[in-house]
């Protein structure tokens, strides 16, 4: 898995920050620290640009390319921003074998993103996800949340269509 | 908080449980809303809510309790409601119901008859069928899903009422802790996991270190593609593992507990909040439990999605909050695990059984299941079956119970092939070992592996190497990148069945494919390297035939990959609509010019640009004369 | 001692009780294969290469046989290892061909072409370098550092080099990135590792198997300068390059090879070869007159020695507060280059431009060094170039010379006189030594009898001594490896620790274990202690002098009656003395 840095600009406000700042102070010196604040960082930007990964590491004391190489090894964290329209193909087993490989290549197809990816805009963002746990409605896709299921490849461009 | 208050709020929950135990008949009704996350990503709270608001409109709020339970198993067939005292099970429910339901049912009294479940009962005829009298449930024995489905998970009373936090009681009043670890090896548990380690003998590791700082670790990191028994465990039935982290850490002398659940488990992770703040409300959770000297407390750690982590080095190194690479063993958790102490660790369904172990009796719990399998197991069922979901079958249950009798069957009258167990550390077995009864070591004898409890049905439109490719791309995928040969191994794996599945794959590759297979599994530092080549050893060795059919026959028999198959319209049955050609992506459809009069009709009227096409099955799904097949 | 009965290879040894596997075997003469372990460092278990087969006890008989990792897999009682069947072979070469199919295999041209351990693996274990094929995982190369250059493509993943960043320094520049294939080492955010806080101490190079790491390559500018009849081109050696330069030609560590080295150099065409040794007493001259001189009039202290220049980086970024502590002495190099820029220049009637002065040094950070402001004292940088060890070997390799056959040469005038002082300044603790040797005449007004400190010497990371000079107490500490340096000032920061002179080496050891020194396997670096073998040749060479103060070394009193003055003079200042950049984080 490797991950790709973002080319969407980063934008700070000094309420996350704060937030940011305030989560770091709660959990310094507290053993095993990295992760959870790396999640709450998380929450409060909506992924994790390398500006906030580097005020962890110096609140944290913990070097950089730590910080780094934990942010870039689970798969939870984000280093792309979430689109306007997010959208994500389930892999798992049961969507796998019915067909949701297929949804994945055709929402490549139709937006130009391969799984991980944001525009550069900011407008759409792929994601190909571990089992949801609608296997009942596999093959599943979710955007912004909304899950759709039983789906074949000829309805993926309809329901992106929904959202733009 | 003592036991005398347990048994006071035993009772005052009585009347509610007993009529959904179908043992009081009040006047008052239960209406039970499935709040798993299959139940719940179709809409279930939004029928909870509905539901609650109806009855508030009508005035009749009192009169009918509407709980939101954890999962009841049949996901396929969600959202699932039940109202008792009737024992009514209704299935497929969508919010648009609910007024019918509140109106004719809960109102009216009567039914409602569309929404019934329904099967095919042994006259043949399909009718409404209760939900204990499902083929489904009827032969499912629950021991670790006991409260699943039936009481409110968030509401702690409940979890008493149904014996809760009796064990700890009687642990903490009536036993030593060695007397809890010996009864412990006496039910013959063993790791639910995946590798089946006696549950007493983990225990005992970890008592006989030194007494100081230990832990007792929760892995409820269940990452195998398809496997959702610990998570429907945690959000039916959070209390149980708080209730069985105690129990171990009474027993093994540790005071502090972790949980490690995956954060993709929302439903999961918020219930374990609830339960364990109201554990500490009440006393149960914390400092001097149940009025005791005893300590222990409990924190939440979310996983961050890496599958590795499911390995207890790996996800102890990620509790510790590093990249989670396992570490190589000794020196094992049990002497020098989480920060360094003594650490005893199991999963979620592990730790579901250990308070009714407590409380029945080890030579209860042992009376079920095989020789060398105490117990029972949950398997989440998925992939081609009618009923996708959860059982939970003693061990020694056959495959074929399994499948053909709770799981009712392969779907739409094809043939059944193979089932998957153990997900991408397992294998294959095959149709003609649909009669192996299931425990830890039949399955091991035949090279697969019980895993998790993962159980994938396939059938013959599955490519059995197209699968043993799904499960390598996952666990390249899913790989620490840490050893050398899981990191590089599996990959040329993938490439050399990649390579097949393409249609330029010699008869060599598979030595090749066998001799690797057999270095990685020997050579990888953890479970993950380890075991991830059984699927492609396990399909090698049952379904050799199809991976030569790819080499030398350059076919794929199920007509799954995309290079070795062509889609075919039949002159026959095509009508000439054109509805496939204006479907077709890749513009690979066309007239053709050059088709000759037969019979009135041009044929073929329609062909497919093998050059063009790019195999996505839209013609097949679009066409509605069924003239379009694959060869 | 307790001891445990084993079997070898079918063969009965009495091992200590709490030996590894690996352990036990190298003490039965057998050498198994690692790449992944440096003991104490880097214990993973990740390279796979040191599997070896065991039977352990169950119950009175042995269980069955299982691969384990020799180089964490402890010894115990009755078992038996096999070390060398059909069966591990198959899989050490099934490893190693793993391995080369996501590696550049460019060993014709790679700079640790016979040193590498991958390479003599390969070769021990006949392996088929293209038996796999397929994908490689993405790589670029870093040669953004003046100092290290990092190619991902030749790297295997043992984490070595991540184990001397992160374990031993407490830097952690360098980490595992990304995930399984695409797992590569990295820096935070893909930056160029000159962009990062790295040292440049080069601990990572020593530590790294392959050639996925290695120093800036000077050699050729110093081959141009040579081959340009317009230069006069100067070479000083640094203390401990004479302990270390004869490992690139097959000696044992911890040989002497002072004049061979020397004779070596001059064959090279250097129109002179001096001994740094006299810029170290220089060195020690101008520190310990400031040390005194901040003690009596209210300076900063501690104070903190200046000649490492990893440590001074390491200073700047993690410690920007306490760039005042840091003596404003240049290190012995920069004094070096910039007398030979200034006094020697006009001596011999030089234009400084016209004069290439390179530095043969143990150490990768003086690349860097190089090139920092406020170090150009004759208008024109002090030193054009600075050479590892490693390099000065190459050359001398490259240039057909028989190193091992040469007759021992002298250091060519003026600067070829030094103290033993100035030679031990390559050790941990050498600095420190020799500025008690000075201080105290200063502090007591008269010449001391006793000239050695035992106290600051050895490879402890932090060492501590106080001294009562005539009534003025002193206490002084010794740190070397930068995670030493930090717990140390960490300490003086809390007050936990009350010192007034602080010696810092960035390198584990000192100089003699610096990150341009000759490359050993971890074979080496795992069973001998190459800080305290190479540091024995310095203390020897000093105790066989009779010149062992830096202050009655008449090459550095002729600099000062000649154009220096006094110590600490205004002149002095200018031309040996620098400035310090706050850069934080």
């Amino acid at each position: 898995m490797k991950k790709k840095l973002t080319s969407v600009t980063f934008n700070d406000s000094a309420e996350k920050r704060e937030k940011l700042l305030a989560v770091i102070e709660e959990y310094k010196g507290k053993e095993g620290n990295l992760l959870p604040v790396l999640q709450k960082a998380q929450e409060i930007y909506g992924y994790l640009p390398p500006e906030v990964q580097k005020t962890v590491a110096l609140g944290l004391e913990v070097p950089e390319a730590e910080v780094f190489g934990v942010a870039s090894f689970y798969a939870q964290f984000k280093l792309n921003p979430d689109g306007d329209i997010a959208i994500a193909v389930c892999l798992g087993t049961a969507c796998y074998v019915k067909g949701s490989g297929q949804l994945a290549d055709k929402v490549t197809e139709i937006v130009g993103l391969h799984p991980g990816e944001t525009t550069s805009d900011g407008k759409y963002s792929f994601e190909a996800t571990r089992c949801i746990g609608a296997c009942g409605l596999a093959p599943v896709m979710t955007v912004n949340g909304d899950v759709y299921g039983r789906l074949t490849p000829a309805d993926v461009a309809g329901i992106i269509r929904k959202y733009q | 908080m003592n036991i005398e208050n347990l048994t006071t709020i035993q009772q005052s929950v009585k009347e509610t449980l007993d009529i959904r135990a179908g043992i009081a008949a009040g006047h008052k009704r239960n209406v039970l809303i499935c709040g798993g996350t299959g139940c719940t990503s179709s809409g279930s709270v939004k029928i909870h809510d509905a539901m609650q608001k109806a009855l508030e409109e009508r005035g009749i709020s009192d009169e009918v309790k509407v709980i939101q339970t954890g999962c009841f198993g049949l996901c396929a067939n969600g959202p699932i409601m039940i109202v008792y005292p009737e024992g009514t099970f209704y299935t497929h429910v969508s919010v648009d119901d609910v007024d019918e339901i509140v109106n004719e049912h809960l109102v009216g009294g009567k039914e409602v008859e569309r929404l019934l479940h329904k099967e095919k009962t042994a006259s043949g005829n399909v009718e409404p069928t209760s939900l204990s009298e499902s083929q489904f449930y009827k032969k499912q024995h629950r021991v670790a899903l006991r409260n699943c489905g039936f009481i409110d998970p968030e509401n702690i009373d409940e979890y008493i009422g149904r014996d809760g936090y009796r064990a700890i009681a009687k642990v903490l009043n009536e036993m030593e802790p060695q007397q809890v670890i010996d009864e412990m090896k006496k039910s013959g548990l063993r790791g639910r996991g995946g590798g089946g380690f006696p549950t007493g003998l983990k225990w005992q590791f970890a008592a006989d270190q030194p007494k100081g700082k230990k832990y007792v670790v929760c892995n409820a990191d269940e990452g195998d593609p398809g496997a959702f028994m610990d998570r429907s465990i945690l959000e039916g039935d959070p209390h149980a593992i708080i209730e069985a982290m105690e129990i171990a850490g009474y027993a093994v002398g540790a005071d502090e507990g972790y949980i490690y659940v995956r954060a993709e488990y929302p439903i999961a992770v918020h219930r374990l909040q609830v339960a364990i703040k109201q554990a500490h409300e009440k006393g149960l959770l914390g400092n001097n439990i149940l009025g005791t000297d005893f300590n222990f407390d409990i924190t939440l750690r979310l996983g961050a999605g890496a599958f590795v982590c499911g390995e207890e080095t790996a996800l102890l190194t990620s509790i510790e909050g590093h990249r989670g690479e396992p570490r190589p063993r000794p020196p094992f958790p049990a002497v020098k695990g989480l920060f360094g102490k003594p650490t005893m660790n199991n999963n979620v369904e592990t730790y579901a059984n250990v308070a009714q172990i407590i409380l029945n009796g080890a030579d209860w719990y042992a009376s079920m299941g095989t020789e060398k399998s105490k117990g029972t197991k949950v398997f989440a069922l998925g992939g081609k079956i009618t009923n996708t979901g959860l059982v939970e079958v003693p061990m020694g249950t056959t495959l074929r119970e399994i499948i053909e009798e709770i799981g009712g069957g392969v779907p739409n009258g094809k043939k059944f092939k193979a089932a998957q167990t153990g997900g991408p550390s397992g294998g294959c077995i095959p149709a003609e070992l649909i009669d192996t009864p299931i425990d830890y070591d039949n399955l091991t004898a035949i090279g697969c592996m019980m895993g998790s409890g993962g159980l994938i049905v396939m059938d013959e439109d599955n490519c059995m190497v197209d699968i043993a490719k799904f499960y390598l791309e996952f666990t390249v995928d899913e790989s620490c990148g840490k050893c050398t040969p899981c990191r590089v191994g599996i990959v040329r794996l993938l490439e050399t069945l990649e390579k097949i599945t393409d249609g330029r794959g010699e008869l060599e590759d598979l030595d090749k494919l066998e001799e690797l297979c057999n270095y990685i599994k020997s050579g990888s530092l953890c479970g993950l390297g380890q075991t991830a080549p059984n699927p492609v050893l396990s399909t090698l060795r049952f379904f050799r035939d199809e991976y030569v059919a790819h080499v030398v026959d350059k076919k794929c028999p199920a007509h799954v990959c995309k290079n070795l198959m062509q889609y075919i319209i039949d002159d026959n049955k095509c009508v000439g609509c054109k509805m496939c050609s204006k479907g077709c992506p890749a513009d690979a459809i066309h007239v053709n010019d050059g088709a000759v009069v037969k019979e009135g009709k041009k044929l073929p009227y329609l062909v497919i640009d093998q050059s063009k096409c790019v195999k996505c099955g839209a013609c097949i799904a679009t066409c509605k004369f069924k003239a379009i097949y694959k060869s | 001692m307790d001891m445990l009965n084993i079997k070898i290879n079918g063969v009965s040894y009495q091992v200590p009780k709490g030996v590894t596997v690996l352990e036990a075997a190298k003490a039965a003469e057998i050498d198994i294969p690692t790449l992944c372990y440096l003991k104490d460092i880097n214990e993973i278990g990740a390279c796979r290469l040191c599997l070896v087969e065991v039977q352990e006890m169950r119950g009175p008989s042995l269980g069955p046989a299982r691969m384990v990792t020799a180089c964490v897999y402890p010894v115990t009682e009755g078992m038996s290892i096999v070390t060398n069947s059909e069966k591990i072979k198959k899989s050490r070469k099934l490893n190693l061909e793993l391995l080369l199919s996501n590696h550049n295999k460019e060993c014709l041209s790679c700079v640790r072409s016979t040193t590498c351990e991958l390479q003599k693996l390969c070769r021990d274990y006949g392996v088929d370098e293209n038996h796999f094929s397929g994908k490689k995982t993405q790589t670029a190369i870093d040669d953004s550092s003046v100092a290290i250059i990092r190619d991902n493509s030749k790297c295997v993943l043992c984490r070595r080099c991540v184990a001397a960043c992160k374990n031993m320094q407490d830097i952690g520049v360098i980490g595992a990135v990304n995930r399984g294939f695409d797992t590569v080492i990295g820096t935070s955010f893909d930056k160029d590792l000159a962009s990062t806080t790295c040292v440049n101490c080069g601990q990572c190079i020593v530590a790294c198997p392959t050639g996925a790491l290695h120093e800036r390559d000077d050699t050729d500018k110093v081959f141009a300068a040579l081959d340009d009849p317009t230069k006069h081109v100067y070479i000083c050696t640094a203390p401990s390059v004479r302990a270390q330069i004869g490992e690139c030609f097959g000696y044992e560590p911890g040989t002497d090879c002072e004049g061979k080295m020397v004779a070596a150099l001059k064959r090279l065409g250097f129109d002179g070869v001096f001994d740094m040794n006299l810029t170290a007493d220089l060195t020690i001259v101008e520190e310990a007159t400031e040390l005194v001189e901040r003690m009596t009039k209210g300076g900063t202290l501690p104070m903190i020695t200046s000649c490492s220049p990893g440590w001074i980086k390491y200073c700047e970024h993690y410690f920007p507060e306490m760039t005042e502590n840091l003596s404003t002495c240049k290190s012995p190099q920069q004094m070096f280059g910039a007398v030979m820029k200034t006094y020697f220049a006009q001596k011999m009637g030089y234009d400084p431009k016209d004069i290439v002065f390179v530095s043969a040094i143990p150490c990768t950070a003086k690349k860097f060094e190089v090139g920092r402001p406020d170090q150009n004292a004759g208008g024109v940088p002090d030193v054009d170039v600075a050479i590892t060890t490693r390099e000065v070997g190459r050359m001398i390799e490259r240039a057909g010379i028989n190193f091992r056959a040469l007759k021992d040469e002298k250091f060519d005038e003026p600067f070829e006189i030094s103290s033993g002082a100035g030679v031990i300044f390559g050790a941990t603790g050498g600095v420190m030594e020799a500025a008690l040797r000075y201080a105290a005449e200063i502090v007591l007004g008269k010449k001391i009898e006793k000239v050695d400190f035992p106290e600051v010497r050895g490879t402890e990371g932090i060492k501590f001594a106080s001294y009562d000079l005539g009534g003025t107490k002193i206490n002084v500490a010794v740190a070397s490896g930068t995670k030493n340096a930090k717990k140390l000032l960490r300490g003086v920061q809390s007050g936990e620790y009350d010192v007034q002179f602080i010696e810092i080496m960035a390198c584990p050891g000192g100089c003699v274990n610096g990150g341009g020194q000759p490359y050993q396997p971890a074979s080496v670096r795992n069973s001998v202690d190459l800080r305290a073998v190479r540091a024995k040749v310095l203390y020897n060479d000093d105790a066989s002098r009779d010149l062992r103060k830096s202050q009655d070394n008449s090459g550095v009193k002729r600099l000062y009656d000649e154009f220096f003055g006094t110590p600490g003079s205004h002149k002095a200042h200018e031309v040996l003395h620098t400035s310090y950049i706050k850069r934080g984080m």
